[in-house]
């Protein structure tokens, strides 16, 4: 990878005076943008540790949300959402692999929003609110297309506020290689509906798949959705899945998730 | 070059590192400690895992400067004072646990990571666990028996149920 200036700030302040340098970039867990900037796809002048800002980290209860600073690896996530919120931690610790998981955060993923990432799906689903150093964003609002986000250039996420829902899960469809999610569901029940949101299968992100969400917030059970089916049309195609095999997914999984909702 | 300052093995260790350098180049180059080996270098493989303030990482997808001031555990720490192998490493050589080695030491230190967080886990729970950990020689049986041998757990019946 080419070189570059490294600084690691203590404080957000800090870190947004360092990110409004020339070609100067975020880094949390690093877990995309490392293996990104090998593959020089990726070239930043500066890169901007925010690891080191204890503000980042951490997961709390408030109410009948959970809020999690944005610095917080998947493993942490696992373990001290599993009480509050037990359908985001088992989400939280299927992701990668126990190495990818100490370092990788919830901030990072939300702000590369991969498509087949698996925490925009319980991000989208539970309605959450993401909560960055000059304003709050709305899940619905955030995710803007593969990769894209409404944050703005030098803007940090600093934390994601979850309302904790009734009953919720994540059932993914592991793409055994990469161990991201071919296709993966998450449902949340709330007392005023029920949000399901996909990710892994729309050339768009994630994406709420507002049939199967109707369907659920009159009868919350896995045979509501029978007859549904997703369309195939914008779906991804790759060597690991066609365009209709996701789509088929998409039902099936979101099956799963009912099913499987506590 | 900024100076990087870790503790390596209980020992105080200093070298100098680029931004770009990687904590698994640091430790193999500027340190000399090559029993961290770098097989992929793309974070999937697990042959360069070690440990930072206790918790395993893929030594290649971290950068030298950003964990300046910790604590690191490598294979070269792992053995015991005296010399003589630690209990994981030995499981490894009494239940044929490695071919080529190449895997070995993040083999090793994954499963270290594993067995103190949870003493004494099912052979399910060791599969998930090393699914960051490649090996391309042994298909993975005798590894699953050598972690659950360490774990002090009867080894007779590990890898009937996943053949």
């Amino acid at each position: 990878m080419y070189n570059f200036d490294f600084v690691k700030p203590a404080s957000v302040a800090d870190a947004v005076a360092a990110l409004a340098g020339e070609e100067a970039q975020p880094l949390s867990g690093g877990m995309t943008l490392l293996p990104s900037m090998k593959q020089r796809l990726n070239a930043p002048a500066t890169l901007v540790s925010l690891t080191g800002i204890d503000a980042l980290k951490g997961v709390c209860r408030e109410g009948n949300m959970l809020v999690i600073g944005a610095a917080t690896p998947h493993a942490v996530v696992a373990k001290e959402a599993a009480a509050d919120y037990p359908a985001l931690a088992a989400l939280a610790g299927q992701i990668g692999d126990p190495m990818v998981r100490n370092r990788g955060t919830i901030g990072g993923s939300l702000a590369n929003n991969d498509p087949s990432a698996c925490y925009p799906s319980a991000t989208l689903a539970s309605g959450a609110t993401i909560v960055t150093n000059t304003r709050e964003i709305a899940a619905d609002d955030f995710f803007q297309g593969m990769f894209s986000t409404a944050l703005h250039e030098g803007e940090i996420i600093t934390a994601v506020k979850f309302p904790i829902p009734e009953k919720a899960a994540y059932a993914k469809f592991m793409q055994p290689a990469s161990r991201f999610a071919l296709t993966g569901a998450f449902v949340a029940k709330y007392a005023d509906g029920v949000r399901v949101a996909i990710t892994g299968a729309s050339e768009g992100g994630v994406f709420r798949w507002s049939e199967g969400e109707a369907a659920l917030s009159s009868n919350f059970s896995a045979e509501a959705l029978n007859g549904l089916s997703a369309s195939a049309d914008g779906m991804i195609g790759d060597l690991h899945g066609t365009p209709d095999y996701r789509a088929h997914l998409v039902g099936v999984m979101t099956r799963r998730a009912v099913a499987a909702a506590h | 070059m900024t100076k990087v300052t870790l503790t390596v093995n209980g020992r105080s260790l200093s070298g100098e590192a680029e931004g770009r350098t990687l904590l698994s180049s640091f430790l193999r180059e500027e340190l000399g400690l090559t029993g961290t080996h770098v097989g992929c270098d793309t974070s999937q493989c697990g042959a360069c895992v070690v440990h930072v303030d206790g918790l395993a990482v893929k030594s290649c997808t971290v950068l030298a400067q950003d964990v300046d001031g910790a604590s690191v555990t490598t294979i070269e720490g792992m053995a015991n004072a005296d010399g003589s192998l630690a209990t994981i490493q030995q499981a490894f050589q009494d239940h044929h646990g490695l071919q080529c080695g190449f895997c070995t030491p993040g083999m090793v230190m994954s499963a270290a990571a594993l067995l103190k967080d949870n003493p004494k886990p099912t052979e399910a729970e060791v599969r998930h666990h090393l699914e960051g950990n490649i090996c391309r020689c042994t298909g993975y049986h005798n590894i699953v028996k050598a972690v659950m041998a360490a774990s002090g757990q009867d080894v007779s019946g590990v890898g009937i149920a996943a053949e």
